[in-house]
């Protein structure tokens, strides 16, 4: 169920549209941490948030928009808790219409079988809350808080 | 992507210079740590005391390095800074590295190997 805004917090929300591209992405994050809400976090919280974050736009850059582009929306504001957070996306729609399960490859296998990818939604879901997804008129919308 | 590296009798030292490790520069590290490690000792620590963001393409190109390197040889970690730490520890990639608290420390276990 998605969280109900605190609206009585005076610090202001972030709201950033841009290209879902990895070096607009990092400049992106790069400006999302040095802003209220996420500069107000401590160092450990800011690190968690700006991993989650990392992976969720990664994610829509290679597989909702199959790396050819498209924008993508961040809006952050104080929550009860932590930071909320909502990214929307009008790319191709999670596999399945749901959040991928986030299962750690296993790193007990031989050398060259060891795994290079898969890590991403259990890094994802292991830091953040209240994590859901809804795909909406076209527009994938995921709201979860970072704690902090 | 900068690297600089170091060779010592029987360590090679790679250091990131670069502050991340991300999907914007993991595959360009990858190729880095190729052409760094290609000739020179069978041991090759990897220095991140400047790096202070790693993701998951980051972590990916770290294990592919690994890989690359081949069952002769053997590549150890030195210096992870806390949001690099916490990305090694859940994704349990700790488990398939030496990982030095730092790269002297590194060296060290290196010359008595």
């Amino acid at each position: 169920m998605p969280r109900v805004p605190d609206q009585t917090s005076g610090t202001p929300e972030l709201r950033l549209v841009f290209g879902a591209d990895p070096v607009a992405i990092r400049r992106s994050l790069s400006r999302m941490l040095a802003s209220p809400p996420l500069s107000g976090l401590g160092a450990e919280a800011r690190g968690a948030a700006e991993l989650v974050l990392a992976e969720i736009l990664n994610n829509v850059a290679e597989h909702a928009y199959d790396e050819a582009g498209g924008t993508v929306e961040v809006t952050l504001r104080p929550d009860a808790g932590g930071i909320l957070c909502q990214i929307a996306d009008s790319g191709r729609s999670m596999p399945d219409g749901r959040l991928p399960e986030g299962k750690l490859p296993a790193s007990s296998a031989p050398l060259q079988d060891l795994p290079e990818g898969g890590f991403g939604w259990h890094l994802i879901r292991s830091l953040c809350a209240d994590l859901s997804y809804t795909r909406s008129e076209g527009r994938n919308l995921l709201v979860f808080l970072i704690p902090g | 992507m900068q690297l600089q590296t170091q060779t010592r009798p029987k360590v090679i030292s790679v250091s990131v210079i670069d502050d991340r490790i991300d999907a914007a520069t993991a595959i360009q590290f990858k190729e880095k740590m190729r052409d760094a490690t290609r000739n020179g000792p069978a041991r090759v620590v990897l220095d991140l005391a400047r790096v202070q963001f790693l993701d998951s393409s980051g972590l990916g190109a770290i294990v592919a390095v690994k890989k690359l390197l081949g069952p002769d040889r053997i590549l150890e970690l030195a210096s992870l800074t806390p949001t690099v730490e916490k990305v090694f520890r859940l994704t349990r990639m700790d488990s398939i590295f030496t990982i030095h608290p730092n790269l002297d420390a590194a060296v060290a276990h290196a010359a008595s190997a």
